[in-house]
């Protein structure tokens, strides 16, 4: 996610989406895969998949909208979690949390002004013992403090 | 020399792959010829990144490291040094059946696997029949280790004499559960262990099809799963016949998309046939009606991961480990304020107190421990007073709490458990799959509620007790149905939290 995606054209939908027709369940696999490629599901690609499973489009959008993954919209480009279970809770992630999103001008899901980081809650990286926890993109981190999360933020141009 | 640093996810989280890179680039620089492996992790989580030095067949440990630590651990001189890692109390203590190999190996060897055992139960479950397997699973007492505690031979049973043209191993990789790990370092430490027990399973009820539904929050343990996937089929270990014996399993991952109640076994099924991730009505069974309405048997990892050690050492060493009707060992995870946290796997029957206080050492911040939540965001608090409560299925249900799949959070006494019964319906209202009104409704009430008991409104508990019953009778699933564990608990076990002034409120 860290460099802009392309815009998506039907024909490119169409070939991911051809892809994974051979799975027994192949929607999520499909939608995963969109976004992979998109950043987010392109709406344009709803009536696609509709059709290719010959269900409706308004049941995609009902499987699409049950997942907190699948964005209908980019996010920023980079995404940034912050743990708010318990165990990372026991060890102040709240407080870690709330000085993050001032930091960013932000509040859960948005994304900074510039574009650069969207931040997200995630309810358990299996980090429990390292708390508290985040993840930036794929990269996972562990006892996040006040001056590691800057210094991730920093990076992600926040 | 031989040098390992982890590539397991908690260790990265603190900085592994930087260390693994100063390791190689400083013996490169001093000519020394060094071979950096990379592990699991042996779940010493305080001790990450944690390298082992191998000399003589001996691994000697340092921990934790920095990239700076570096030099002075080649050199021999590091005050990071904690000696032979077999031999650290923490290692010493434990009965590794499930995690023998879980940061010994290198994960996705399959000779060094078979170097540590690896594959000896397949083989023997190869000369056995369908019958024959299940039974060593039913007498091994082996329970669920996914939430509810269930014999998996029974379920097996269920499959095996289901008749039907296609029947499915799913393995329940879903692990959403705070405070647990357990699947995740089997997954990026040993995922040929996994892939041996959903082969058994698969050759012991009949089934010819595995997948593992593993959650987005995964990304190492999927790439990890995926690679061993690809190797196991290349060597014969997945495919039309393995390991030589005529039978055929094959298996795929697939991957969750951040919905907690996924991990809840007929969720996670409609997911995986591309559906929204609501809960079922039982009956029909997943064993009986489960993946595209075929039989199919649903376990968690650790379950599937402890079988290819039943079948390597028989049911019978098994069996001999635990208290009761808790059965074998359990993979305890240790989490949130303490000083050593980790994965301890242990014979069932350790009081809690123990693992709180001795294993782990007590809090981090070296104040009391006011709470321990056991069994995830749907486990009781619990309070010291109950520390003799020895880990036991049983044991914990008498004590007002569960084991589920055995995350052990500690909290010291700083803990508002006001606020922690807040976010337990907070939770339930983000995650709930919206079938049951109890549930959906019930726990944004529940929000509601604790508010204004926060805001000094004493008339709001019995009213929170109230709703609390509401859930747990008139919900489908134990998300709407427990989540008034860690809320009544909390209310009972810590009543001065909720004992707020209209005066001292905010
Ligand atoms: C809300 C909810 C979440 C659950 N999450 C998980 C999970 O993440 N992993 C898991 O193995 N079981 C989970 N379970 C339990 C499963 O429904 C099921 O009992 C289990 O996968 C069966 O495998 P086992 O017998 O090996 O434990 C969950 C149950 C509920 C109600
Ligand atoms: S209790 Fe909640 S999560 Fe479970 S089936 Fe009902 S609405 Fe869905
Ligand atoms: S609770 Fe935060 S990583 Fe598990
Ligand atoms: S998964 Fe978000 S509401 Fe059910």
């Amino acid at each position: 996610m860290s460099a802009p995606m392309p815009a998506p054209t039907e024909e490119e939908v169409r070939a991911i989406v051809s892809g994974q027709l051979h799975l027994e369940g192949p929607l999520l696999p499909i939608l995963h895969d969109l976004q992979h490629t998109f950043g987010h599901v392109p709406r344009m690609a709803l009536q696609v998949i509709a059709d290719a499973l010959n269900i409706t489009r308004a049941e995609v959008h009902g499987v699409m909208s049950f997942y907190h993954d699948f964005r209908e919209v980019p996010a920023g480009h980079h995404v940034v979690k912050i743990c708010r279970a318990e165990a990372c809770q026991a060890m102040g992630a709240e407080a870690l949390a709330a000085r993050t999103l001032e930091k960013l001008g932000t509040a859960w899901h948005g994304t900074t002004v510039n574009g650069a980081v969207t931040v997200e809650p995630v309810y358990c990286l299996g980090l429990c013992a390292c708390a508290p926890a985040a993840m930036v993109d794929d990269r996972v981190v562990g006892r996040v403090d006040d001056a590691k999360m800057d210094r991730l933020l920093r990076e992600a141009g926040a | 020399m031989r040098i390992w640093v982890p590539r397991d996810s908690a260790a990265k989280a603190l900085g592994a792959d930087d260390v693994a890179k100063a390791v190689a680039t400083e013996a490169a620089s001093r000519g020394l010829d060094v071979e950096v492996k990379r592990n699991g992790t042996r779940g010493m989580i305080w001790l990450e990144p944690l390298v082992e030095v191998e000399q003589d067949g001996t691994r000697m440990g340092f921990g934790p490291v920095s990239p700076a630590d570096v030099p002075a651990i080649l050199d021999g001189t590091s005050d990071k040094a904690l000696g032979a890692v077999d031999d650290l109390d923490w290692m010493r203590r434990q009965d590794r059946l499930t995690f023998a190999r879980v940061g010994v190996i290198d994960p996705l060897d399959l000779s060094d696997y078979e170097a540590h055992g690896g594959l000896a139960g397949l083989r023997r479950a190869i000369a056995m029949s369908g019958e024959e397997i299940v039974t060593e699973v039913t007498e091994s007492g082996l329970r669920g280790r996914g939430g509810a505690g269930f014999p998996t031979g029974i379920k097996w049973t269920t499959v095996l004499n289901a008749q039907a043209d296609r029947k499915y191993i799913v393995c329940n990789a879903d692990e959403g559960d705070s405070g647990t790990f357990a699947d995740r370092m089997i997954m990026e430490g040993d995922p040929f262990c996994l892939i041996e027990g959903m082969a058994i399973a698969g050759l012991g009820v009949g089934a010819t099809k595995g997948y593992v539904y593993l959650r987005s929050e995964y990304p190492d343990a999927i790439a990890v799963m995926e690679e061993a996937v690809r190797v196991g089929r290349a060597a014969g270990l997945l495919g039309g016949d393995v390991l030589g014996s005529g039978k055929a399993f094959d298996m795929e991952i697939r991957v969750g998309a951040g919905a907690y109640v996924c991990g809840e076994e007929t969720s996670l099924l409609n997911s995986m046939e591309g559906k929204r991730g609501v809960v079922r009505a039982k009956p029909p069974l997943p064993a009986l009606e489960g993946f595209m309405g075929k039989p199919t048997v649903v376990n968690n990892v650790l379950s599937l991961a402890t079988v290819p050690v039943i079948l390597e050492k028989g049911a019978a060493h098994y069996a001999g480990f635990g208290l009761g009707r808790s059965k074998g060992t359990m993979p305890i995870q240790i989490a949130g304020n303490v000083k050593r946290g980790g994965l301890f796997e242990t014979g069932f029957g350790m009081p809690l107190g123990e693992l709180v206080n001795d294993v782990a050492g007590g809090t981090a911040s070296g104040r009391p421990v006011k709470a321990v939540q056991v069994g995830g965001p749907l486990g009781a608090y619990l309070h010291p007073d109950q520390f003799d409560t020895p880990f036991g299925y049983e044991e914990f249900d008498q004590a007002g709490g569960l084991i589920g799949h055995a995350g052990v959070v500690v909290f010291d006494d700083s803990a508002d458990m006001l606020k922690m019964a807040r976010f337990a319906m907070e939770f339930c209202a983000v995650e709930s799959c919206g079938k049951c009104t109890p549930c959906r409704i019930g726990a944004v009430r529940g929000v509601e509620t604790i508010d204004r008991i926060a805001e000094g409104d004493a008339e709001a508990i019995p009213l929170l007790t109230d709703l609390c019953k509401t859930m747990k009778d008139g919900s489908l699933c134990a998300l709407g149905g427990f989540t008034p564990f860690p809320v009544m608990s909390a209310v009972e076990r810590f009543p001065d939290d909720f004992a707020r002034h209209r005066e001292a409120a905010e």
